[in-house]
């Protein structure tokens, strides 16, 4: 089977050469069969592949790779040039053509001759020198060395430059490698090879010749001495001494054959190089894309499958090959429009959408993929031509696609704050960034919850307002409007108190709205209390499934579930930020990648450098007093709140006095962030993601310790104490003073945020850059700024009960604070230097916005709708005995008017009251956590198996290799005059024609 | 915007919307700054106008970026591998680094611009080449030769799974999905 794919393939494979001889045959077939023995590898059948590669090779007809250049020149009919560029591209490793230039000239770099060849193709201006170094590098006369590009741009003259060229190309002259060699042999240098080589290297223009000379040196077999006298000689003699170091290099590798070493390609002869490029793995471009395709179009039989992945690894090379800028004879064109053809086949057998995902998803180029399309979608319509269902429905398809395409993009047109963020995005990086996309997710999640509440909750009763006399609203003098409106603003008492803004504005009634013309009315009743129970568990129940969504799914894309062996190639494939494109911005990101993988490095080196017992109990000893001073500090700071809050509760209530606890509680959080930042710089943790952890633990462990007395204070104080008449004779409204304080509090953190964006960023930059006379900026703190945004909105949630419209506050909070980073950031602050894993953190943020907060809320709330009287004077729920029994009446009437409805009680007693239920839904859901960790535990086991399986197939490979080398070099060599160890050379082929032609 | 609009075509707008993962938007502000870089006096984008490299490393998008000349090489589809890009390679460039493409795009997208000599695989010779792009041109931000060459040995231990020598592309998306601020990071806004 492998034979007759192999021979299948060979025209496909190999059409520039001009008679494709038995050699070139069997060339081909090596790389069919090295590939088909990887596939049968993969199939699990080993023996089978090599097998038959051995016998391919010990038929006799492998030639290296130059025999069929060789007989290629002999008829004269192809132009060589083409030939050994191709496979030097394809290769990747040799230097000779324009490739090199190319790269030489995309590094800008070193060799003078680049450079001024780069210099001369800037100018646009094509002289005959540029020209002729194309011609050169097209006639195959690959390496014929810079140096004398070089001295005929140098010199501006045109004709020597080529003449020289000519005359050392028909000279048939040794490969340049061999000249700088000689000149430095003559310089009288001792170890000649590698000083030469390493200049070579440095001026990255690597023949090939010098990179084996390299290893064969590096083996230590040879004696600089012995190969300087016999190189002084001859030239001839040289060659010979290298190909005999190659072969002694390659015998070496052979014996010693060591799994551990790596496969080094530049040992290689340049058929194994070849069958090395060929290697389905390393030819990207449509490859991957009709693969993903193939393996989708499951209808296929097996045979069929293969039929269709074998000429797939042609198309790939071909692909390949003419992206390498090399011209495509005619047949391959028609080859082309066959697999292109196939693949749009394949595209037809997948469904419209499918096909789209699938096409959007290739790695090829666009114009690839219109045609591609065409292809797909003109072979459906042609299909569709028996059954006339087919083009109406890909009609509405179509059309609903387009329908689709417009809704989403109208959808990412309102993207909020596009521009502002490209540019952030721009100056500082993902890290900042992602503070401000958190910002933005809790603003969508306000505007959720406003939406709610203002749509079903606050527009009704706002429409309907309830009888005045329920209210009683203070007249205000009219000479201290202004005051008395801002003191309302400030506190949310005055007049800001007899609005929809709090609960106890709200009434129990029935609101019955009649629509439908004057003539038949129809009656909606409308039940506020209702409203505002489901209106209100229903917003926190969105928010709390779509909270636990994108915490599972961040988590499921930040943890990664095998663990990591290093970071180092992490840090250089994925670190570069391509947002970043501010210049300066781009420079702080180069210095802290550099300074990064140097201390990686050095990590790598000294492990674990041991610490003295004295050191080391120093450090606990700090460690000790650090967590004493911010727990205790915390500890003391909670206890002064809980005994402030006992005191005020007693004094009468008083404009002043209320600003008190929220002032006091928001200057806390402003001022032991920053003693514990202080603390934790004596502490000196050796790795940074641990300190920022400390850190975030400690400022959590703050907020929600006073959070917690907080709300003990108003659930266990505050609602006993005013929850029926006063003494005034009014109804107090305990609901009304806890949604104010969240009020207050949610505006007093705003204010000290705004002071400590202007004092401690923008007087700080000041003081910092005038008085200190330092040129940085300050660092943007994304913790402490984050975790502040979710203490906000913790405020707000808490507020949602008592206060329907706190998102509104929230809203306005948030859109300020929005504009005020951002141009405190722009004015203030520079990029980081310290690694921010922006991904890792963001899940981190949204699980602490999830767990401590969310959850938080959630038993506050419930417990207050369970357990808590709400004021039998005010608000939507007064004269119930719990706020949950709103629902339970209202399931109560409905089953009396209706008795169809009689389930819905049942299922209100059974389901909402019966706590066996919610452990029955508890207990369900742990078992399914259990069954997925477990799950994930073999996922684990699997995948440590199928690495281990990788492994192997990479030995398995490279032992295949080495036998290939080995049995290719124990071929007679086609000339035997010439050792087989630089036959890969270009110029070497002109050489072995001169011999040849003798 | 108007002009631009009626420029593209509707049909070849959705066409370009249906191919890439770009929105309409993004498109047609692609088209926009597309447009803005022809010279003036020929303005229609042909499906054969080409750009030269040095016109679109002008954007300020990619001005700074240290990849800039390889991005330009892997999305350009000239033939003579100028680095010059039609306006739909550039639009393949946009929707390979835009918001919605998925992680394989942007890793083998991001593997080929790593591949420096587009041999396939990412060999001691390209990653000393990404190292050096990464770090930069000066000379206290450069490693040194023996600090580079333990740092392309750990990276080869690290990532190179079949322990040939080289990286390839499914090594190097295993890295990749490591590292999940990769599709974060590997973006370019218009």
């Amino acid at each position: 089977m492998a034979y007759s794919v192999s021979f299948n393939l060979t025209p496909v494979m190999d059409p520039d050469f001009g008679n494709p001889g038995s050699d070139d045959t069997a060339q081909d077939s090596i790389c069919q069969l090295l590939w088909v023995s990887k596939s049968s590898l993969e199939c699990g059948s080993v023996s089978l592949g090599t097998q038959e590669m051995e016998t391919a090779l010990e038929d006799g007809s492998v030639s290296p790779g130059n025999q069929e250049i060789e007989t290629a020149l002999e008829d004269g009919s192809v132009s060589p040039g083409n030939q050994e560029i191709e496979m030097a591209l394809e290769d990747g490793s040799v230097s000779p053509g324009n490739q090199e230039i190319e790269t030489a000239l995309e590094d800008g770099s070193v060799s003078p001759g680049n450079q001024e060849m780069e210099t001369a193709l800037k100018g646009g201006s094509v002289s005959p020198g540029n020209q002729e170094i194309e011609t050169a590098l097209e006639d195959g006369s690959v390496s014929p060395g810079n140096q004398e590009i070089e001295t005929a741009l140098e010199g501006g003259s045109v004709s020597p430059g080529n003449q020289e060229m000519e005359t050392a190309l028909e000279g048939g002259s040794v490969s340049p490698g061999n000249q700088e060699m000689e000149t430095a042999l003559e310089d009288g240098s001792v170890s000649p090879g590698n000083q030469e080589i390493e200049t070579a290297l440095e001026g990255g223009s690597v023949s090939p010749g010098n990179q084996e000379m390299e290893t064969a040196l590096e083996g230590g077999s040879v004696s600089p001495g012995s190969q300087e006298k016999e190189v002084l000689t001859k030239e001839d003699r040289l060659d010979k001494q290298v190909g005999i170091v190659m072969e002694q290099a390659a015998e070496e590798t052979l014996q010693s054959r060591e799994e551990s070493k790596p496969l080094v390609r530049n040992r290689w002869s340049a058929a194994t190089l070849k069958v090395l490029s060929c290697m389905p793995s390393r030819s990207i471009g449509c490859q991957s894309a009709i693969e993903v395709a193939s393996k989708r179009t499951i209808c296929h039989s097996q045979q069929h499958r293969y039929h269709l992945q074998t000429p797939n690894f042609s198309h790939s090379t071909r692909y390949s090959v003419r992206r390498n800028g090399i011209e495509v004879a005619p047949e391959d064109v028609n080859e082309e429009e066959d697999k292109r053809q196939e693949l749009a086949n394949n595209l037809q057998n997948m469904s419209s959408g499918e096909r789209v995902r699938m096409l959007r998803s290739m790695p090829i180029c666009l114009s690839e993929k219109r045609t591609l399309r065409k292809l797909a979608f003109s072979g459906q319509s042609g299909q569709s031509l028996l059954s006339r269902e087919v083009p109406c429905n890909r009609l509405l398809n179509r059309d609903l696609r387009q329908c689709l395409f417009a809704s989403l993009s109208l959808f990412s047109s309102l993207q909020l704050w596009r521009v502002p963020l490209k540019r952030l995005g721009c100056r500082f990086g993902t890290g900042v960034l992602s503070y401000f996309l958190f910002l933005r997710t809790l603003l969508l999640f306000n505007i959720f919850l406003f939406f709610i509440n203002g749509l079903f909750l606050v527009l009704p009763q706002a429409i309907h307002p309830p009888l005045p006399q329920a209210i009683h609203p203070p007249n205000p003098v009219k000479s201290q409007l202004v005051l008395e409106l801002f003191i309302s603003l400030i506190t949310g008492t005055g007049f800001l108190k007899y609005t929809v803004m709090f609960y106890g504005y709200y009434s129990n009634s029935t609101i019955n709205t009649s629509w439908g013309g004057t003539s038949e009315p129809q009656v909606m009743a409308y039940n506020i209390p209702l409203a505002y129970f489901f209106s209100t568990g229903i917003a926190f129940f969105i928010t709390g499934i779509v909270l636990i969504y994108s915490v599972s799914k961040s988590f499921g894309r930040s943890f990664p579930v095998f663990k990591s062996h290093g970071n180092l190639a992490i840090k250089l494939f994925c670190f570069w930020d391509f947002k970043v494109s501010k210049k300066t911005s781009v420079r702080i990101q180069s210095e802290n990648i550099s300074t990064q993988l140097k201390e990686l490095l050095s990590e790598v080196n000294f492990r674990e450098e041991e610490r003295g017992r004295l050191e080391r109990l120093c450090g606990m000893g700090f460690y000790l007093l650090a967590w004493t001073i911010c727990l205790g500090s915390t500890f003391c700071w909670v206890l002064g709140i809980y005994s402030l809050t006992a005191k005020m509760g007693n004094t009468l209530p008083n404009e002043a006095h209320l600003l008190v606890v929220p002032g006091v509680v928001s200057c806390g959080n402003l001022f032991l962030p920053g003693l514990f930042n202080l603390v934790s710089w004596m502490e000196n943790y050796s790795s940074p993601s641990v300190c920022l952890y400390v850190a975030i633990f400690r400022n959590l462990l703050l907020k929600f310790s006073i959070l917690g007395v907080l709300c003990y204070h108003w659930l266990g104080r505050v609602a006993p104490q005013n929850g029926g008449v006063d003494t005034s004779g009014q109804h107090a409204c305990w609901e009304d003073l806890v949604g104010q304080e969240l009020y207050r509090f949610l505006l007093m953190d705003f204010i000290f945020t705004v002071l400590h964006t202007v004092f401690g960023e923008f007087l700080w930059k000041l003081f910092s850059q005038r008085v200190l006379q330092r040129r940085r900026k300050p660092v943007f703190d994304i913790a402490r700024n984050v975790l502040e945004l979710i203490y906000g909105q913790t405020l707000t949630w808490l507020g949602l009960l008592f206060t329907p419209l706190i998102p509104v506050v929230q809203i306005i909070r948030l859109l300020v604070l929005f504009h005020m980073k951002r141009s405190s950031l722009l004015m203030n602050c520079q990029a980081s230097r310290k690694p921010w894993r922006s991904s890792h953190m963001t899940s981190v943020f949204i699980s602490l916005l999830c767990f401590p907060s969310y959850l938080g809320v959630a038993v506050f709330v419930n417990y207050t709708l369970w357990t808590i009287k709400p004021s039998s004077g005010c608000g939507p729920f007064r004269n119930l005995p719990f706020m949950f029994h709103s629902g339970k009446q209202w399931a109560h009437e409905l089953a009396k008017g209706n008795p169809n409805l009689d389930w819905l009680n049942w299922v209100h007693s059974n389901l909402v009251e019966n706590p066996l239920f919610l452990f029955l839904v508890a207990g369900i859901f742990l078992m399914v956590i259990y069954v997925h960790a477990q799950v994930l535990d073999g996922q684990r086991r699997v995948m440590d198996l199928l690495q281990e399986q990788i492994k192997n197939e990479g030995k398995d490979m490279k032992f295949l290799i080495t036998r290939l080398q080995d049995i290719h070099d124990r071929q007679p060599a086609p000339s035997p005059a010439l050792p087989t160890g630089l036959q890969q050379q270009g110029s070497e082929v002109r050489n072995e024609h001169d011999v040849c032609g003798v | 915007m108007g002009t631009t609009a009626s420029q593209l075509g509707k049909d070849l707008l959705s066409e370009y919307q249906e191919l890439t993962f770009l929105t309409k938007q993004e498109i047609l502000l692609a088209h926009k700054r597309f447009t803005e870089l022809l010279p003036k006096e020929d303005r229609t984008v042909q499906s054969t106008t080409r750009l030269s490299m040095e016109k679109i490393l002008s954007m300020p998008e990619l001005k700074s970026n240290p990849f800039r000349k390889r991005i330009c090489h892997v999305f350009s589809t000239s033939d003579t591998k100028d680095g010059s890009l039609t306006f739909e390679d550039f639009l393949d460039l946009l929707s390979a680094f835009s918001d919605s493409a998925t992680l394989e795009i942007k890793s083998h997208y991001a593997f080929r611009i790593f591949d420096f000599d587009d041999d396939g695989t990412l060999d001691g010779g390209d990653l000393e080449k990404l190292v050096n792009c990464l770090t930069g041109e000066t000379d206290d931000t450069r490693l040194t030769p023996e600090e580079m060459r333990q740092l392309i040995r750990n990276i080869l231990e690290e990532s190179d799974i079949d322990k040939d020598g080289t990286v390839n592309l499914s090594e190097f998306q295993h890295v990749i999905s490591r590292s999940p601020d990769f599709v974060s990071s590997f973006k370019i806004v218009l």
